[in-house]
């Protein structure tokens, strides 16, 4: 696929995907960021909102305010004047996100679980999840949750069997060969193995979300008291 | 300062508008009413915003206490409302001559009612919307259902409120309350046993087996007793596709339904997800959403196919009617 390859589908009355690729990628997410960049500062008339994912972006659209009998061929040849000027090759900046996590114990009950699948050590599972680099490819399933791409295959474990009815805000997890933050307490089949002091969503902040689509996760362990201390100053 | 008290709050009452836009890319689910056709009617009709937000009262209704002065609406559902133990019409502009208490009783059509007031709920917009998003605890009151002894502030009313006021005062005042002679009719609600829902293909439609296709369209499907403002599941023929088709989390819509690893399909709806993993087969078309989300479990449905460009054209042609509405409502009252 070029550089400037892609495919815009209507999806409904009031949407528009535009698809850069088929497979989880790093360049078609620096793609979708630098278009979601583009869209960050140039609005057009009757764009409601767009929301990135793995493969693109969806483009939702107020019909009536586009003013044409046929809105989404009007909404398509928008979208394609964009996409066939931007420069998908230039460099972007990345944005690192650290992040502070208390691993195991009352924190991470299923991190010697962890261990035992893959035959290591508990404080090896922290050292493999808190080297990584995890490029964040979307949000979604809740407010703030990252999709996060780079979990090392040593440590790869399979969802619990049976879900836990809560799983408190903070928690970090393993689910497969991904890993992520619950935002938010919800139910879920993720191995729990520590927690973050940080607020992954925030109303009141002028970012929303602690990490964006395109930004770099890091973990570091931090004590239990050093989480109580954080936890106190948020 | 005018408002609203819960005496008892029904099974599920919160309070929505069209929804919570240009959020969706933080994870922020757009929730909203279920009937946002019945939600717009019943604010058009009292001269508020088209999007103020609304009571989304879910079959066994609230009993509420409201001043005199006030001016609402009831649209969608019909559970038996009444005012003082009195029937009241619905779509149509209220007037409450005296306090009262309305009240909901038997659900005759329907299972979504929509209350409106004149001048809205003054409560805070959050991310630019009033919508309740219950599991985050965001929007509505205090981003909760309702309870016993709220009260619900109410904002200030729009010229075109007063107006419709003016002549509803002009009528018999001997009455606790006056209704306008003209209504609007709610043409959405399901009137037959089983209820026709128009459906167009998605993408990935091309990979669902040639007998599951024929079952889909030919079948009559039962809303599971498991559904709810999430989305609907469905009991029927189980879906199954030519092949696996590898799922990576992607876009999903108001009236997507997708197929879990089960093969029962599920319609997306207002408290769907950002974003979803399970393959898409069709959706439906966004005029038939508000007679789908009107059915109750065990009600049945049967799907019909349409194109993408004739769901497009309904969609605008529903939009051009609720313009004429609200210029009818201004040269009824002005």
């Amino acid at each position: 696929m070029g550089t400037n390859n892609f495919s815009i589908l209507q999806i409904n009355e009031t949407s528009a995907l535009i698809q850069f690729g088929n497979k989880i990628d790093k360049n078609i997410n620096k793609k979708i960021r630098i278009f979601c960049a583009y869209l960050d500062e140039n609005a057009f008339w009757g764009l409601i909102e767009y929301i990135p994912y793995f493969l693109g972006v969806s483009v939702i659209y107020n019909p009536l305010k586009i003013k044409s009998d046929e809105p989404f061929i009007t909404v398509k040849l928008k979208l394609e004047e964009i996409l066939s000027k931007l420069d998908f090759s230039c460099n972007y900046e990345e944005h690192i996100v650290e992040i502070p996590v208390c691993y195991g114990d009352e924190f991470g009950p299923d991190i010697k679980h962890v261990a035992e699948v893959n035959n290591l050590t508990v404080e090896e599972v922290i050292k493999i999840h808190s080297q990584g680099e995890y490029l964040v490819y979307m949000i979604g399933f809740a407010p703030g949750f990252p999709y996060l791409g780079g979990l090392s295959e040593k440590i790869y474990t399979p969802r619990r069997e049976s879900p836990r009815i809560a799983i408190p805000e903070g928690s970090v997890g393993i689910a497969g060969t991904q890993t992520g933050i619950y935002p938010i307490e919800t139910p879920g089949g993720w191995q729990i193995i520590g927690k973050t002091p940080l607020k992954l969503f925030d109303l009141n902040s002028k970012d929303k979300t602690l990490l964006k689509c395109g930004d770099i996760a890091k973990f570091y362990p931090i004590s239990y008291d050093e989480y109580l201390n954080l936890k106190e100053k948020i | 300062m005018m408002s609203i008290t819960v005496l008892t709050p029904g099974i599920l009452t919160t309070i929505q508008d069209t929804g919570r836009y240009g959020y969706q890319k933080y994870g922020v689910i757009v929730s909203g009413a279920m009937d946002t056709y019945a939600l717009r009617l019943s604010n058009i009709m009292l001269g508020n915003n088209e999007n103020e937000g609304v009571l989304e009262i879910t079959l066994i209704g609230p009993s509420l206490s409201i001043k005199k002065g006030n001016l609402i609406a009831i649209t969608g559902a019909n559970l038996s409302p009444t005012i003082n133990g009195k029937k009241v019409p619905m779509g149509r502009p209220i007037y409450l001559n005296e306090d009262i208490v309305l009240k909901f009783g038997k659900c005759i059509s329907g299972c979504r009612s929509y209350l409106s007031v004149a001048g809205g709920f003054d409560i805070p917009i959050s991310m630019g919307s009033k919508s309740t998003y219950l599991r985050a605890k965001i929007g509505g009151k205090d981003g909760r259902a309702l309870k016993k002894d709220d009260r619900l502030e109410l904002g200030d009313k729009s010229q075109l409120s007063l107006s419709i006021i003016g002549k509803l005062k002009e009528f018999s005042k001997e009455e606790s309350f006056s209704a306008a002679k003209w209504y609007m009719k709610n043409i959405m609600l399901p009137s037959s046993d089983v209820t026709v829902i128009r459906v167009f293909e998605d993408s990935q439609f091309k990979y669902v087996n040639e007998g599951s296709i024929n079952e889909f369209f030919s079948a009559i499907f039962n809303i599971d007793a498991k559904s709810d403002r999430m989305g609907y599941r469905l009991n029927g023929p189980k879906i199954e596709f030519k092949e696996n088709i590898e799922m990576i989390s992607g876009e999903v819509s108001f009236g997507t339904i997708q197929i879990p690893p089960d093969g029962n399909p599920i319609i997306l709806l207002a408290d769907r997800g950002t974003s979803g993993g399970y393959p898409k087969i069709v959706h439906v078309a966004s005029f038939d959403i508000q007679k789908l989300v009107q059915l109750k479990p065990y009600d049945k449905v049967q799907f019909k196919k349409i194109t993408l460009k004739e769901a497009e054209m309904l969609y605008l042609s529903r939009e051009k009617d609720i313009e004429k509405l609200k210029r009818s409502v201004k040269l009824i009252s002005i």
